[in-house]
């Protein structure tokens, strides 16, 4: 698929093009986190992961985010992609404060905006490979608007998951494919809403050598080629080095490399 | 959208939750059966007592009556208007029946009942429960030539049920009448060579004759001589030329022909004559053609019994041994000439009540009510079928509603089955709920797939308990038979109840209940369940193994 054939707007593939223009404003980070605390309590006592982190992703930045396990690199993506609620700090994106949203909103923002990419897929066992990329919008629609828009939402599935080589395996459940596979359908699962953002938490952490490869390159042609906005945590530095910037994050702050 | 998709993929390939439902299956199944079959019993007995009984009974408080019961009748009509559609008095009185079973006198206690029998079918069901077709259409107190029914017109019987009554009425009567002439005549050639005495007389009186009368032993006596029935029976000739099977009252002193006449018909309840085996055959001890002893008070004060001879011409079988086994209908002329009820002087009759039928649709307890007032409460007792009935009627409703608490009981324990199974799929499926978060659902988007799913077993389950319920209910016969036919035990037998099928009635109403509150179950059940699911962090949920 030539670069041309990807900005083409009527490509249901084509990603970021869109978003270049929601986020014109290029003075503003895409994403960004201010003096971002977080804490759990464990055994009685207060384990302080994050103490105040500043982090800013640019438009069709890409990423990647780097430490030591438990230095808090998922805890981070976990507040940036508002799985979690930091104790103090703020989380924008695109300027706009997202982390003290009612949590309606920053459902909704997950659903469209942002992108999640896990290091164990996270693939629902009971979909097939279709079933389980058409999951954001099925969560997003209701049954009737669902009937309304399935076809071109199993169409735009469908491009997605052909573009990653996975045409043959359309419905295929989860056990039945091999991780570079499922790693493949998580990420088309997270491109089809055509979000802002990918977060990526280890995308690779489970996969062989080779499989891994494959998958970190078809995350760096995503930023590349799309000009998608890519936040990678991982621990590998060799990975990292494949991004535009790093950032490593030691004792709860951050290094920026 | 994904909560239809993973609640129906849930259903397909969990199969332990189906397991939890067949609880609610057997539930609403059982449910629906004894609600089927306790409303059938209900429909027949309330059928029957409001069949027996009429609408509204008018009766006086004492045994003696209240006279002219035309003028009363008249007056029934004004205060009722057109909602009347039919009046019959009635005479009660307890009484003691006596009838000879194998050489021994059988006394049962009943309520002796005189009704008039052109009027008193047009007021209740009375003339359906007449073992003889002629006196379904019309009742007669006179004994009926044979043709009583030996299949229980009531009832979808196997086959004839009651072979003793083929040959009952006159036939059977000339044969007993014969059989013990002979039989007086076979004793007395035995006694003759050693009867030298005169106390012979006394002797064949002592003997065991099957008579039933004095009257009757003295035509048996008449009969050991060849006699000519044109010139030996002292009949009143303008009634014998007319019809000789007419009910002639003896006079005093007149030697009546048994095997040609009847003393004063009346009606038993087929329970105080027969009794059914365990083959559901029903054996009789006395049959039409039987005569009987009625002793019973008269209206005297204080009452004196006087006790006189009939002659049974039916039976009543209404299927309520209360009333089968109880009553015995006469005509009421007779009864109240027996009793002394007819004024001497104006020959103006006194009965103890009157019959009221309603035209269709009139409200009963309205009618009783203006009724009441109408008439001053010291004297009349004015009452429904459904109040001379209520104990017995409010007893039915409260064991159906205890019944039906306990049987929903059933389901709430299967409720419990859905809830731990449940909690059992939540905590199996975290790590899918933290996904579905990840991808934007709500919490109450993610309860809603565990409650949709509870709505699912739930319909699925009162589904099945619906089918299952209606396929034994409209089968509960062929079950019954098979079920005897595994265990070689009677299951429903025939002696006690009086149907010879189990009555089911299937109410739209009472199902709908069931169904529904079998699925409000099965989603109450699911609400702890999907809350808890709901509240399930995501990055937990996510890391969850």
């Amino acid at each position: 698929m030539t670069r041309a054939a990807m900005r083409d707007d009527t490509n249901p593939v084509s990603l970021g093009r869109e978003r270049d223009e929601r986020g014109s404003n290029a003075l503003v980070p895409l994403l960004s986190v201010r003096k971002l605390r977080k804490n759990y309590r464990s055994g009685g006592g207060l384990l302080e992961v994050l103490r105040g982190v500043d982090f800013d992703l640019d438009q069709s930045g890409f990423v990647a985010i780097v430490g030591q396990s438990g230095s808090g690199k998922s805890t981070l993506l976990h507040l940036m992609g508002l799985l979690d609620e930091p104790d103090s700090g703020e989380v924008y994106l695109s300027g706009t404060r997202i982390d003290n949203l009612p949590a309606h909103h920053r459902d909704r923002l997950r659903n469209t905006d942002i992108g999640m990419v896990f290091q164990s897929y996270h693939l629902l066992p009971e979909f097939n490979a279709l079933e389980n990329v058409l999951a954001p919008l099925m969560v997003r629609y209701g049954v009737l608007e669902w009937m309304r828009r399935k076809t071109e939402a199993r169409g735009r599935a469908r491009a997605l998951l052909e573009r990653f080589g996975l045409g043959a395996r359309l419905h295929h459940k989860p056990r039945q494919l091999s991780g570079g596979e499922m790693q493949r359908v998580a990420i088309a699962r997270a491109l089809v809403s055509q979000p802002r953002v990918l977060l990526a938490d280890e995308p690779t952490g489970n996969l062989d050598e080779a499989s891994g490869a494959e998958i970190l390159d078809t995350i760096c042609e995503l930023n590349r080629e799309d000009g998608l906005s890519i936040v990678l945590v991982t621990h590998d530095s060799a990975i990292a080095r494949r991004a535009d910037r790093i950032v490593r994050l030691a004792a709860g702050h951050v290094e920026t490399i | 959208m994904y909560k239809l998709l993973l609640c129906w993929r849930y259903l397909r390939t969990r199969w332990i939750a189906l397991a939890s439902v067949v609880s609610v299956t057997l539930g609403v199944a059982t449910m629906i059966v004894v609600n089927a079959v306790m409303a059938g019993f209900s429909h027949e007995m309330q059928t029957r007592i409001h069949g027996i009984l009429s609408d509204i009974v008018f009766e006086s408080h004492s045994l003696s009556g209240f006279q002219d019961p035309k003028w009363h009748m008249e007056e029934i009509k004004r205060a009722g208007g057109a909602a009347i559609a039919g009046m019959t008095p009635t005479v009660a009185v307890p009484a003691m029946l006596n009838f000879q079973v194998r050489g021994q006198w059988v006394t049962r206690q009943v309520m002796f009942i005189g009704i008039d029998e052109s009027t008193h079918a047009h007021v209740s069901d009375f003339g359906g429960y007449l073992q003889h077709p002629d006196n379904r259409k019309q009742l007669s107190f006179n004994l009926r030539d044979g043709g009583y029914d030996t299949v229980d017109s009531q009832a979808d019987s196997p086959g004839p049920t009651r072979p003793a009554l083929e040959g009952a009425g006159w036939p059977y009567r000339r044969m007993r009448v014969e059989r013990e002439r002979l039989w007086r005549q076979r004793l007395e050639s035995q006694q003759a060579p050693s009867a030298v005495n005169k106390e012979t007389p006394q002797k064949t009186q002592s003997q065991p004759v099957r008579s039933v009368n004095a009257q009757v032993e003295a035509v048996l006596a008449a009969a050991d001589a060849p006699a000519d029935p044109a010139t030996d029976a002292p009949l009143d000739p303008a009634t014998s030329k007319q019809d000789p099977f007419r009910a002639v009252r003896p006079e005093e002193g007149r030697v009546m022909d048994p095997a040609q006449e009847q003393f004063t018909g009346i009606v038993p309840g087929i329970g105080l004559a027969s009794f059914r085996d365990n083959t559901g055959v029903d054996r009789f001890l006395i049959l039409p053609g039987d005569d009987v002893k009625v002793t019973f008070p008269t209206a005297g004060t204080p009452p004196k019994a006087v006790s006189d001879t009939f002659t049974v011409v039916d039976f009543y079988e209404s299927k309520m041994s209360e009333y089968d086994s109880n009553f015995v209908f006469v005509p009421i002329q007779e009864l109240q000439r027996m009793r002394g009820m007819i004024d001497p002087q104006t020959g103006i009759p006194s009965v103890n009540s009157i019959q009221i039928k309603l035209s269709p649709g009139t409200d009963l307890a309205l009618m009783r009510d203006q009724l009441r007032k109408a008439f001053p409460a010291d004297m009349y007792l004015i009452s429904s079928w459904r109040d001379k009935q209520g104990p017995l009627l409010m007893a039915v409703e409260m064991e159906m509603a205890v019944l039906n608490i306990l049987l929903f009981l059933i389901i709430a324990v299967a409720g419990f089955g859905i809830l731990a199974i449940f909690f059992m799929i939540v905590v199996e499926k975290t790590r899918d709920i933290g996904i579905l978060k990840s991808l934007g659902a709500s919490s109450s988007g993610v309860a809603g797939i565990f409650l949709g799913y509870g709505l699912f077993l739930g319909m699925l389950g009162a589904g099945a308990g619906l089918a299952l319920g209606l396929a034994i209910t409209w089968n509960i016969n062929t079950i019954r038979a098979c079920v005897e036919w595994c265990t070689g035990q009677r299951v429903f037998d025939p002696s006690i109840y009086y149907f010879f099928k189990i009555p089911t009635i299937v109410n739209v109403y009472t199902i709908s209940w069931i169904i529904a509150g079998a699925v409000g179950i099965a989603v109450g059940a699911s609400v702890l369940p999907a809350l808890r699911a709901a509240r399930l962090h995501p990055v937990e949920a996510l890391r969850h193994d």
